[in-house]
């Protein structure tokens, strides 16, 4: 008679000779040890720090620091520049993000209806997504050039006389924002051309038999109500990517004239790496963080429903 | 129906052309001016009148000075190196840890797996204060270890090997394992030669973003010698020689050129790996 | 040399026991078939035979030695998936070829990059070239070597994945479904090739497969597996007219065998036959055990419902009165010849009928327990 004890001991030895034979467990553990390594160096302990750091008074290079709980992130709300640098990263977000999904979506919808030049129109869209932003935008800054700018030389030739785009407190950010949606256009579109490639054709031709065959039809009764979740997922993006914008304004504007262009990661740069004030710094990324992650749960849920749904 | 309207057809044919022409137009525009000025003398730039191409023709003298006055070459082969070592060591960590976590069964597995899932979360911009006070610390800042180290762990890398090795079949596994390949073997004989679409999109991925970069390189470095290229061309318009647009342009365009170059000619596979890799 | 003898295997994932308890021998050279359902442990048992997948407790002895602690390549087993499992990107020279590159290169001459410079390493390519050419040569895909499996049918795959097991000569072939990827008349002709197979290589196969005709005509012995237990081992002929236990009733033979419960029996008039065991609950008969007479008194009678012709045997699908059930009978064209809607009797031969109790086991009369004796 065996006892249950002695069974189950069976069942351990026999568990871990497995284990020992297939070496499942040890490889296992072997092959991800330098990643979780690197993971807790490089990427937990880190984020651990900057929290710790938001609630420090520690400055880069000194030995010693007093935790002074909330007051960087007191000092952070009442610091009216960083209000500005808020609503200048909403503001730029609410012009870029629109502007990108709408003009991606309309460019993709034209490059997909017929096959004409289709590879030449969307290589020439995609190329500002490839391109280095920081050589773009140094090119954008000549573009926008109040005297010898193409901008202003196109204006110029229909009468208007256009303003200093970059040095103007009115279009410092409209202006970037534009370079936001020059660069981000071609990514929108190749998104929703993959989302219109996954539109079954038989969807067409069902709402065909249905008597909504004209282009404005089958757009509106099914190729957009089929290109939701895409749509969702570049608005995200895109809102992600605006809150990411730092290159152009870094090298256009820093910020200026007047804070009119100053934007939350600028501000993080300029205060933490120029100023090297790293607890107010700290307490900018973290907030910077929350909004990141916030935008980043919201874009794992939308991706997450529509696997759900195919 | 729509051939029944040859009118129809043809005029919705010319709006498309007209719309893309005018999009794509805003697309190249920033292109085809940089080219422009960057062969052009400086009276020229600064004319009243405007002409596409120089009347009188400076791209040679542009070039000249841009790749004199700055280190450009460097630039491009520190970016070159930069990206390429960021690239293999990803692969180095990422690999072996995707594929446990994606085939292999041990006690922690779904623990690390949602560790990877948080760090997805976490903005790489959001690390630069620890990571700058850390290599402060060991005294790597201003080297190319600055530029790379950050870098090495990529969770979105891990993330995505780990959903292509998942649609490997196990039977796959099994066979290899009665075919006497060890764990190690397996990786390097079956995972890697089967999702090489997946390494390559990961790959695109990658190099195109630290090319780019220039958030990093501009905490991380300061001397010219190690600059990636988005921060070279930032340090040669801060220089004597940069204040000159013509160059300048030429700069630019020596900067931007090698991806875009290498996007027109793997056109299809930068933009399905891009999609890829944001889709997943 | 390879008997294998499993010894109380058990195995759950999480909460669920999906092997529970199997002790089983195979004997040497045997072709022996695990037939059940789908989802009832098949694979989980095979994967443990081969070492892919741990028992939580009981024992796997191959040749009298418990294997327990060996890995899968340790083993000397060979498998063929049903997804045949072939690597893609290799050709089918190095699919095949594998197995005997990871046996007999040292370590160092499999190194990446660098083994192919290790001395010695060309000998004994030529060797495997020349073992991968005669085993292909043995499944007629000699000609094939140089695709890639994606560039090959699935019978051609199919023989590859046969290839790459029986090259390095194991001492047990396992087959999980190998046939099932196929249409249904290049299975009937791998059925062949693979006894034949057998025949040739005298080695142990266990051979998995959820279609019990492959199981009747393939092997030597079936094992009737349903979730996770195995209910009856035996030869095909004896698992047919022998039956322990009505679910192995109802899996061997198709079309399936007919059963009727005692108390339909009663209820339709019919007698019951004598010798009856008083735990009986349900009496199965195959299709060829009844026969069509005019219904009548003390039988069971119904109504056909719809009659198959194969041409060389007639299925008549006899529906009983009182929604009772329907029964099967087979029949030759030139004995009974029906059409839909018409009444029948059914004449069962007595000596025939399987008596099953509540649980489903099998109650003999007294005069079939002398037999078995
Ligand atoms: N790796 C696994 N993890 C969890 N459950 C599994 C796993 N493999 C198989 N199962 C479950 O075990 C049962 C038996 O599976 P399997 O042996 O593949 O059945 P069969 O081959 O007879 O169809 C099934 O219910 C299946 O869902
Ligand atoms: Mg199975």
């Amino acid at each position: 008679m065996k006892t249950p004890d002695q069974d189950r001991q069976r069942r351990v030895d026999a568990k871990a000779s497995f284990a020992k034979r297939s070496g499942e467990h040890g490889v296992g553990w072997l092959a991800v040890s330098p990643a979780l390594l690197l993971l807790v160096g490089l990427l937990f302990g880190p984020a651990a720090a900057v929290v710790l750091f938001s609630l420090t008074d520690w400055q880069l290079g000194s030995f010693t620091f007093h935790f002074i709980g909330v007051a960087n992130f007191r000092a952070l709300f009442t610091d009216p520049t960083f209000w500005k640098a808020l609503t200048n990263t909403l503001v730029y977000a609410a012009i870029v993000v629109p502007g990108t999904v709408l003009l991606g979506l309309v460019v993709a919808l034209l490059i997909e209806a017929s096959p004409g030049l289709r590879g030449f129109y969307r290589a020439a869209h995609f190329l500002p997504v490839m391109s280095t932003m920081s050589a773009m935008a140094i090119v954008w800054g000549t573009m926008l050039h109040p005297t010898i700018g193409l901008v202003n030389r196109g204006l110029g030739a229909v009468g208007i006389s256009g303003v200093n785009w970059l040095r103007d407190e009115r279009t410092a950010l409209l202006a970037l924002a534009l370079i936001g949606i020059w660069q981000g256009l071609g990514f929108a579109m190749v998104l929703f051309v993959s989302g219109l490639k996954a539109v079954p054709q038989q969807l067409y031709d069902a709402a065909a038999i249905d008597g909504a065959d004209g282009v404005l039809d089958r757009l509106r009764f099914v190729t957009l109500p089929m290109l939701g979740p895409v749509t969702m997922f570049v608005v995200i993006l895109t809102a992600k990517r605006s809150f990411e914008v730092f290159d152009s304004v870094r090298v256009l504007t820093q910020g200026g004239p007047n804070y009119a262009s100053e934007v939350l990661l600028h501000r993080l740069y300029t205060e933490s790496f120029d100023f090297l004030r790293m607890g107010y710094g700290a307490a900018l990324t973290v907030i910077y963080l929350a909004i990141i992650v916030l935008l980043t749960l919201t874009q794992a849920r939308l991706l997450e429903r529509r696997v759900h749904y195919s | 129906m729509i051939a029944r309207f040859p009118y129809r057809r043809f005029a919705g044919r010319i709006a498309r052309h007209a719309i893309l022409i005018l999009t794509a137009a805003f697309a190249l525009l920033p292109f085809v001016w940089m080219v422009s000025l960057s062969l052009k003398p400086p009276e020229e730039i600064f004319q009243a009148d405007f002409h596409l191409w120089p009347t009188a023709f400076h791209g040679v003298e542009n070039y000249r000075v841009a790749l004199t006055a700055a280190p450009m070459f460097r630039f491009l082969l520190n970016g070159l190196l930069v990206c390429t070592a960021i690239f293999a060591l990803q692969l180095l960590v990422c690999i072996p840890c995707a594929y446990a976590l994606a085939k292999l069964r041990f006690r922690g597995r779904d623990t690390l797996f949602s560790a990877v899932l948080v760090g997805l979360l976490l903005p790489p911009q959001a690390l630069a204060i620890p990571h700058f006070v850390l290599l402060n610390v060991f005294g790597l800042l201003d080297t190319y270890a600055a530029l790379i180290l950050p870098w090495v762990i990529s969770t979105f890398g891990i993330f995505l090997l780990r959903q292509f090795f998942r649609s490997i079949p196990d039977e796959i596994i099994h066979a290899a394992r009665l075919d006497g390949l060890g764990e190690f073997e397996i990786i390097w004989r079956i995972m890697i030669p089967m999702t090489t679409p997946a390494l390559a999109a990961f790959g695109i991925f990658s190099i195109v973003a630290h090319w780019n970069d220039l958030f990093w390189p501009l905490i991380a470095v300061r001397s010219a010698e190690i600059s990636t290229p988005a921060l070279g061309i930032l340090l040669f318009r801060d220089d004597e020689a940069g204040q000159f647009l013509g160059p300048l342009m030429a700069g630019a365009v020596i900067i931007v050129a090698p991806l875009l170059v290498a996007f027109l000619i793997a056109q299809r596979r930068f933009i399905d790996g891009l999609a890829v890799t944001t889709m997943k | 040399m390879a008997e294998i003898e499993l010894r109380r295997i058990e195995k759950s994932y999480g909460e669920t026991a999906v092997v529970k308890g199997v002790s089983l021998s195979i004997r040497d050279g045997e072709f022996l078939t695990l037939v059940g359902p789908s989802g009832c442990g098949k694979s989980t048992l095979l994967r443990i035979i081969a070492g892919l997948e741990a028992q939580d407790s009981g024992e796997v002895m191959v040749a009298g030695r418990c294997v327990d602690d060996k890995r899968p390549k340790e083993r000397d087993v060979a498998m063929v998936f049903q997804s045949y499992a072939l690597y893609p990107h290799l050709s089918v020279f190095d699919n095949v070829a594998l197995p005997l590159r990871t046996r007999r290169l040292s370590f160092a001459q499999r190194l990446p990059f660098v083994g192919r410079a290790v001395p010695g390493r060309g000998g004994i390519e030529k060797v495997i070239r020349a073992e991968v050419e005669q085993a292909a040569s043995m499944l007629d895909i000699a000609h094939l070597l140089h695709r890639k499996p994606g560039q090959l049918s699935g019978g051609q795959r199919q023989r590859v994945a046969l290839g790459r097991a029986m090259v390095r000569h194991p001492a047990v072939f396992l087959m999980d479904e190998p046939l099932s990827n196929l249409d249904a008349k290049l299975r009937v002709q791998m059925r062949a090739e693979i006894t034949a197979l057998h025949r040739r290589l005298g080695v142990t196969f266990v051979y998995v497969t959820h279609d019990q005709a492959e199981a009747m005509t393939m092997s030597d012995r079936v094992a009737v597996m349903t979730a996770g237990e195995l209910l009856q081992v035996g030869q095909p002929e004896q698992l047919y007219r022998d039956p322990q236990d009505l679910r192995v009733a109802e899996m061997i033979g198709s079309p399936k065998i007919n059963v009727v419960s005692c108390d339909h029996w009663i209820s339709l008039g019919a007698s019951l036959p004598p010798g009856i065991d008083g735990n009986t609950t349900h009496l199965a008969f195959r299709p060829e055990a009844v026969g069509i007479a005019a219904s009548g008194d003390r039988r069971l009678n119904g109504v056909v419902t719809s009659v198959e012709n194969l041409g060389s045997d007639i299925f008549l699908n006899v529906a009983l009165a009182d929604g009772c059930g329907a029964v099967v009978v087979r029949t030759h064209p030139d004995i009974s010849r029906s059409e839909p809607g018409r009444p029948v009797g059914l004449q069962i031969d007595p000596a025939s009928l399987l008596q099953f109790d509540g649980a489903g086991m099998r109650l003999r009369q007294a005069e079939q327990v002398e037999a078995a004796a």
